[in-house]
């Protein structure tokens, strides 16, 4: 029996559950620091005025920091700085204008308040749209009409495809601003320490080498002279894969003030300014032949990217992934796309659980839906007729996809769900005012993918591989090193279940080591679906050396040859004997019986792993069946279905839980999370009774069905799996909507489709009728 | 701002004798004065649930009060939940059934939970439900923490 595909219960639990954990507001520190943020939209900063005696550091006193630059090599990219606080002038509600540092939090408050800045208020703009007009005001003389960047594509035989269609059918969809929302805001603490030069930062992150390499960039010392930990992570979802500026003023003010100093954002600060995300408008036309069969796809994005972009992916992330990604799991060979990154007076736009694909796979099944319906055809059958099933496939963009189950698992949906019944009651329903309504999302989720993928975006900073140390110390237990930075995921438990089936021996016995550039090897952290597939599969790699070495020993010790011995229970066993010996007396002697070995084998048992894949693709079918009150506008999801397949699973308890949390965020995504600006570009929605992620309320129980697909792509045969549920969720619940709707003839492409938007399409068709 | 009263407050059976300002809240107070860090803030404005404790029987939200309104009242945290090695079945139950991800939100879920249970060991499954949609989760989509609670008020009720 093998740990892996196992529900091991979670090696991190037992801490967090007595409130043992360490998250990063938990220590104490000398200084707090408040930032003073820009009340405006966009204006010229004329003065700040600080009381009297007070510690107010501004851009004046940053003297030789830069600013944060991140940079794309293509697309036309003009690059942006973003300094660590305002200089001279204001672009966004929320951006950092000063540093106040006092004893305690609310000193720091105190005196933050009484900080007065004089901003000579300018015209802002906060809609994508706008900001592309001629007359909007132009928000950095870099990206001149706004515009920071642009990707074209269009395939050779785009035009024959286009002009010889049967039918052109177009949706136009808007997806408005959210915001991650982890429970833990953003916070950091950085200390100095006199005697060596060094400072510490400990921050809420998914990538603290990174974050290590950008702060000594911007501030300009050695890398070696900081050390940043990420402890425990409430959460991030891609909002704390991003570089927050505030952390870079916090190691400044350590190194300045020779001591400790802390912020813990407030949720006010995160939710105007802790990086939002998926503020685009699509407009999506897909050919289809007289069979029904999608021929060419044409696409424009815009994509709102906020005042700055992101550090490391920069603002591409968004618009880029979704030109790359728009067929999603249809078969299309004709492509036409043109995506754009916005500049707006806004928070900036960083990647989100899914980054872009919750927007194009709610484009693209709208389009799916739309045309079903003008063919006249059943959701179900359009789908069967475009779906991908032959591997490896290439998409038209030239992504290859690995084996994978697009029309199995719709196949295995479509029976669970028993889509006659619901329509059955569906008509029953309506018969008695009821609004029953049934939606479908397949889609593809690309994960796990190295650093050759990553190089097509053309970042200078290019991530992918990861790279981990897996040791057995003299005691015979285990600690692997990885540059991987969960926060929520359970990786310490599944790492230690593909370990523990290579060397033999109980996950107990193993620990992960993650989060702290002092103990572990750079790496770029978590996010993308990709800590499981490509730390799992370079620690794969290295216990598989750990083994081959602990085998060798072991036949030294037993006479017999590598081959003929197991590790398994703790012990080596000579198979088909009752010989053994203790995997803990083989690591004690790789350590202290070295001169037995003859010079055959090299001293200790540490060995590492690199892994740098090309990507694996895991997929979904999504249902939903939804219950809309017309007269209110209200949408209860009634019932949520997936089939999913995403490869071998490590631990089913951890990967359902993935699941149930993305679909939840979909949800939540889907009908009631807006980031919402006023035409001044002031934010409307600074409280969780605004912006509202869902409650237990909301979430129904959710269906789960499974296939294992292995990858071939992946050395753990493993997929990624963290975002697919965010991704399908919002398509799915709106398809929904569309089908309660259509007795009365109206559609929804808005996500979210709140209840008074529903109620606004359904006013205008009654005002029609 | 700096005028500091006295005040006795009673976590887990032990008395912290600590000196705040009056706008101090009861959850920095139980965190910072008496180094309790396992409750947690999240929100500050009395949504999330995130610092939710037991004060005198109640689940209450600690960020909604302030710490001179707890002068000698009994606070129960997470630290208190667990008798020494073992663990509270609500703690169990979370782990168990995978209630937990992050665990930022977990304390004030156990503590919420295990409050509403105490008070009302026969609630019934909908009216638990409303009970724990006064919190909120990212990461679990919740189904968990339902299936943990639920099993959880079993084992309360036949200790």
């Amino acid at each position: 029996m093998t740990w892996v595909g196992r529900a091991v219960r979670r090696l991190e639990d037992p801490a967090l559950v007595t409130g043992q954990g360490h998250f990063t507001a938990d220590a104490p520190a000398a200084h707090w620091v408040r930032f003073v943020r820009s009340p405006v939209a966009a204006g010229k900063l004329a003065n700040i005025k600080a009381p009297k005696g007070a510690m107010v550091i501004t851009a004046a006193d940053l003297t030789g920091v830069k600013k944060i630059t991140p940079m794309l090599h293509k697309f036309s990219y003009r690059p942006v700085g973003q300094p660590l606080l305002a200089e001279g002038v204001v672009r966004f509600v929320g951006e950092p204008v000063a540093a106040v540092v006092g004893a305690t939090a609310a000193e720091a408050e105190d005196i933050s308040d009484q900080v007065e800045l004089s901003i000579d208020t300018a015209p802002a703009v906060s809609d994508a749209r706008t900001a592309l007009h001629k007359s909007a005001p132009q928000i950095h003389p870099e990206a001149p009409g706004n515009v920071i960047l642009e990707g074209q594509v269009k395939t050779p035989g785009f035009d024959a495809a286009w002009y010889g269609a049967h039918t052109i059918v177009k949706v136009e969809v808007r997806s408005r601003r959210q915001n991650a929302t982890p429970m833990e805001p953003r916070g950091g603490h950085a200390s100095y320490e006199a005697s060596s030069g060094r400072a510490t930062l400990t921050c809420s992150t998914q990538m603290p080498h990174l974050t290590r390499t950008a702060i000594c960039d911007v501030l300009g010392f050695p890398e070696s002279d900081l050390r940043v930990i990420a402890p425990d992570v409430g959460g991030g979802f891609g909002q704390k894969m991003s570089l927050a500026s505030e952390y870079a003023m916090l190691v400044w003010l350590a190194r300045k003030l020779k001591g400790s100093v802390a912020w813990i954002e407030d949720r006010r600060e995160n939710l105007i300014a802790g990086f939002h995300s998926r503020d685009q408008y699509i407009t999506l036309e897909g050919a289809f032949d007289k069979n029904a069969k999608l021929t060419a796809l044409k696409a424009d994005i815009v994509a709102n990217v906020g005042a700055y972009s992101c550090f490391p992916t920069t603002c591409g992330v968004e618009p880029l992934m979704a030109m790359a990604e728009m067929p999603g799991p249809y078969d299309v060979q004709q492509y036409q796309c043109l995506a754009r990154g916005v500049i707006t007076n806004t928070c900036t736009m960083a990647p989100y659980r899914g980054v872009s694909r919750p927007v194009i796979t709610f484009a693209i099944e709208r389009l799916m839906d739309k045309a079903a319906h003008t063919y006249g055809m059943d959701p179900v059958d359009i789908r069967r007729r475009n779906l991908i099933d032959r591997f490896p496939y290439k998409s038209v963009m030239g992504l290859e996809y690995d084996e994978a189950t697009y029309k199995e698992t719709l196949e295995m949906a479509v029976k669970a769900i028993d889509v006659p019944g619901f329509r059955k009651r569906q008509k029953e329903g309506r018969a008695n005012g009821r609004h029953f309504g049934i939606g479908f999302a397949t889609f593809s989720e690309r994960t796990g993918y190295g650093s050759h993928a990553f190089a097509a975006r053309g970042m200078e900073i290019t991530p992918g591989w990861e790279m981990v140390t897996v040791t057995v110390d003299p005691s015979g237990f285990v600690e692997a090193r990885i540059g991987c930075s969960p926060h929520g995921q359970g990786l310490r438990t599944t790492l230690a279940q593909i370990i523990a089936d290579e060397l033999g021996i109980t996950p107990e016995k193993i620990k992960v080591v993650h989060g702290d550039t002092d103990r572990a090897p750079y790496g770029w952290g978590t996010f993308g679906s990709r800590s499981l597939v490509i730390s799992g599969g370079a620690i794969l790699i290295a216990a598989r050396k750990v083994r081959a070495k602990l085998l060798k020993i072991a036949s030294h010790l037993l006479e017999v040859a590598p081959g003929d011995i197991v590790l398994a229970d703790g012990m080596a066993i000579v198979a088909g004997t009752d010989r053994t010996i203790p995997i803990a007396k083989l690591a004690r002697e790789a350590y202290t019986q070295t001169h037995r070995f003859k010079g055959e084998i090299e001293p200790g048992l540490t060995e590492t792993g690199h892994y740098d894949p090309p990507g694996t693709f895991s997929n979904a079918c999504h249902v939903a069946i939804v219950d809309v009150d017309v007269d209110t506008g209200q949408v209860r999801v009634e019932k949520f279905l997936v089939a999913e397949d995403a490869g071998r699973i490590i631990n089913p308890m951890i990967a359902d839980g993935q699941v149930h949390g993305g679909i939840a965020q979909g949800i939540g995504n889907a009908l009631l999370e807006e980031i919402i600006y006023d035409e001044n570009g002031g934010i409307l929605t600074a409280t969780l009774a605004d912006y509202l992620p869902p409650t237990a309320h909301e979430i129904p129980e959710i269906e789960l069905h499974h296939i294992e697909t292995p990858s071939q792509n992946s050395v753990t045969r493993a997929k990624g799996l963290g975002e697919g549920g965010t991704i399908g969720a919002p398509a799915a619940v709106i398809n929904a909507i569309n089908d309660a709707l259509s007795p009365f003839g109206v559609e929804i492409n808005e996500m979210p489709a709140t209840p008074q938007r529903i109620r606004s399409v359904l006013r205008k068709a009654q005002k029609r009728a | 701002m700096s005028q500091k009263t006295a005040i006795t407050l009673t976590i887990n059976g032990r008395d912290h004798a600590i000196a705040v300002e009056p706008r101090r809240t009861l959850a920095d107070a139980i965190r910072e004065d008496c180094g309790q860090t396992g409750t947690h803030i999240g929100c500050e404005h009395g949504i999330c649930g995130a610092c939710t404790v037991i004060m005198d029987g109640e689940p209450v939200r600690s960020c909604l009060m302030f710490a001179v309104q707890a002068d000698g009242r009994k606070i129960r945290t997470v630290e208190g939940l667990a008798n020494g090695e073992k663990l509270h079945p609500m703690q169990q139950a979370f782990m168990d059934h995978h209630g937990l991800q992050c665990g930022f939100c977990t304390p004030g879920f156990l503590m919420l939970a295990v409050g509403v249970l105490e008070r009302e060991p026969e609630i019934s499954d909908s009216d638990l439900l409303d009970v724990l949609s006064s919190n909120l989760c990212r990461c679990t989509g919740y189904q968990n923490i339902i299936k943990a609670v639920r099993a959880a008020a079993k084992e309360m009720r036949t200790r």
